[in-house]
């Protein structure tokens, strides 16, 4: 394992180019959520607005390290029209990759560039900067509409 | 290279560990001593020493062992204490500076507390101190209703006395502070701000978690009453950490942690408790711990603790003139005299980032908010990079690090 196999060119790309990074104004029935890495202190503040089962949008700002920064930007991505449903698989097999634990065959196609993450797995202290978007993701869409959390 | 009294080349060889590799074959360069020290073959021998020969549960039984056992840990009281410049009935161990602090601060607010509490009471702490300087005093503000104040730090990372006369004042029960900060390598004056919270009457607490391992210390002369370390920052192991306290201050304090070893009388309703060392030890001791910290101490004694602390100032001098010519690189703290805790900030790469290039390079440093979060708040950042150096440090591992920065820079493409 070296550094250029833990940071993919994809990785680099969206940390110096993030997505969706930048907090769309709160809707009603929109869900904010803070989520924060005790052991480091990075933080993501996430907006996401879920219509009918379908997460019509997802915008975010945050402060912290490459991985955590692009991880959230590729999340982003990916979560944009998704169903609720497809999001939390997405979030399922992010995690298995994370925990090196092998992904379903076709993981690949649904994670895109996630996959790009998989030599994260194998630094267990940057595992969770790498997920600390997906799981302020899985929280917002999972909570009632209308929600400010911290 | 100014010249320095001690050989870390050769000391170097003592430790074990720090000959290992790490990352796939690369020599291990380690700048974390700051969190944790590694040890010595004598630290490791007296331990194990103590568990084939000596083991038996100290103060208890009338057997050889028992009383081998007692003397071995009574004696690692003696060497503790003569090496801070304390009566040895003045030492309490504990399993850690947290637990020590946590120690101090259950007891001044427990029923039978020497402080008696009264509204509008005040803790005094500063802004840079490690969370096991904090929160304990959190806690203790929600049992007794005293107000937390801070003496604030200055942009250069020391702590701004501007206003110590109207901070210190007769409501103030309690300083608190730490000795040389582990964020930021700054020293603090112990000896002036202890005089000024003494003529108030307040009881005076220091953090020593950073000095201890890396200067001589004497607690008489920093005129302190209350002080806190750990065995595994100095070359002991893991488990055994130190409260030395005034003889009557202790006296006046009641017990944390209750239970075997600590009592005087018993009854089914009631006890009474030893005088210090033991009212504040209770249970069966960490004894190969204390054995093995009294040994590291025995090590730093014969390297000399002058000459360590020469060294690591070498080091971390030399460091910072190298730091300091780096584009893009800006070292926190005050430029010296300082401490060996050396924290920095590169230009466009999160320190997480940092440190992972580092340790592909063998490099073990510091990344993150040091257990010190409001001290990252003052400063306006989320983490920082933290090398800090020890006694078997060399100008090579300095080299390393410099050079591991530079990689780091061109790495992410921020180089100019
Ligand atoms: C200044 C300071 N205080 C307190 C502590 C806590 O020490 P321990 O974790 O050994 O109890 C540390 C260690 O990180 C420290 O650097």
């Amino acid at each position: 394992m070296n550094l250029e196999k833990m940071y993919q060119e994809i990785i680099l790309d969206h940390y110096k180019h993030p997505q969706f990074k930048n907090l769309a104004p709160m809707v009603s029935g929109g869900v904010e959520v803070h989520h924060i890495n005790p052991t480091c202190g990075d933080e993501v503040t996430l907006r996401a607005q879920v219509v009918d089962g379908v997460i019509e949008s997802v915008t975010w700002d945050g402060l912290g390290c490459s991985i955590s920064q692009a991880s959230t930007s590729v999340m982003a991505g990916l979560a944009q029209g998704a169903t609720v449903e497809n999001a939390l698989e997405l979030t399922a097999q992010f995690l298995l990759l994370m925990q090196g634990k092998g992904v379903s065959t076709d993981a690949d196609e649904i994670l895109e560039d996630g996959i790009a993450f998989a030599g994260v797995a194998q630094y267990p202290a940057r595992v969770k900067c790498a997920l600390l978007g997906w799981m302020a993701l899985k929280d917002a869409i999972t909570r009632e509409p209308g929600e400010i959390n911290e | 290279m100014p010249a320095s009294s001690l050989n870390a080349e050769i000391l170097k060889q003592d430790f074990p560990l720090l000959g290992r590799t790490v990352r796939g074959g690369k020599k291990l360069v380690y700048l974390d001593s700051g969190a944790t020290s590694q040890k010595p073959t004598q630290v490791l021998e007296a331990e194990r020493d103590f568990y084939e020969n000596h083991n038996a549960a100290a103060h208890r039984g009338a057997h050889q062992l028992a009383e081998e056992a007692t003397e071995a840990f009574e004696g690692a009281r003696e060497v503790v204490a003569s090496f801070i410049g304390a009566q040895t009935r003045e030492v309490i161990f504990t399993k850690s500076a947290t637990e020590s602090l946590n120690l101090v601060a259950y007891s001044l607010s427990a029923a039978e507390s020497p402080i008696q509490w009264r509204p509008g009471d005040e803790v005094l702490l500063t802004e840079m101190e490690h969370h096991a300087n904090l929160i304990p005093w959190q806690e203790l503000s929600k049992r007794t209703g005293a107000h937390l104040r801070f003496i604030p730090v200055t942009d250069d990372g020391e702590l701004d006395l501007t206003d110590i006369d109207t901070l210190i004042n007769e409501k103030t029960r309690i300083l608190s502070f730490t000795h040389a900060s582990n964020v930021l390598g700054t020293v603090n004056p112990v000896r002036r701000l202890a005089d000024l919270a003494h003529a108030v009457g307040a009881i005076v607490v220091l953090d020593a978690c950073q000095s201890v391992p890396h200067e001589a210390v004497d607690v008489t002369a920093l005129g302190i009453d209350l002080m806190a370390f750990s065995g595994h920052k100095m070359l002991g192991p893991t488990g055994v950490g130190v409260l030395w306290g005034r003889f009557e201050i202790l006296e006046s304090m009641p017990p944390f942690l209750t239970g075997g070893s600590m009592i005087e009388v018993v009854t089914l309703e009631s006890a009474t408790y030893s005088l210090p060392p033991k009212r504040f030890e209770a249970g069966v001791p960490n004894m190969a711990q204390a054995v093995g910290l009294a040994a590291a101490i025995g090590y730093l004694q014969d390297v000399g603790m002058h000459a360590i602390a020469r060294h690591e100032e070498d080091l971390v001098t030399s460091a910072i003139a190298q730091l300091e010519t780096m584009p893009g690189v800006t070292v926190l703290g005050p430029a010296g005299p300082r401490g060996g805790a050396l924290s920095f900030l590169v230009d466009g790469i999160h320190p997480h980032d940092v440190g992972q290039v580092l340790d592909d390079d063998g490099i073990a440093v510091r990344v993150g908010h040091h257990c010190a979060w409001p001290l990252m708040r003052r400063f306006g950042v989320a983490a920082t990079t933290r090398a800090t150096f020890y006694l078997y440090n060399t100008h090579e591992d300095v080299t390393s690090l410099i050079s591991g920065i530079r990689r780091a820079q061109e790495f992410f493409g921020t180089s100019s």
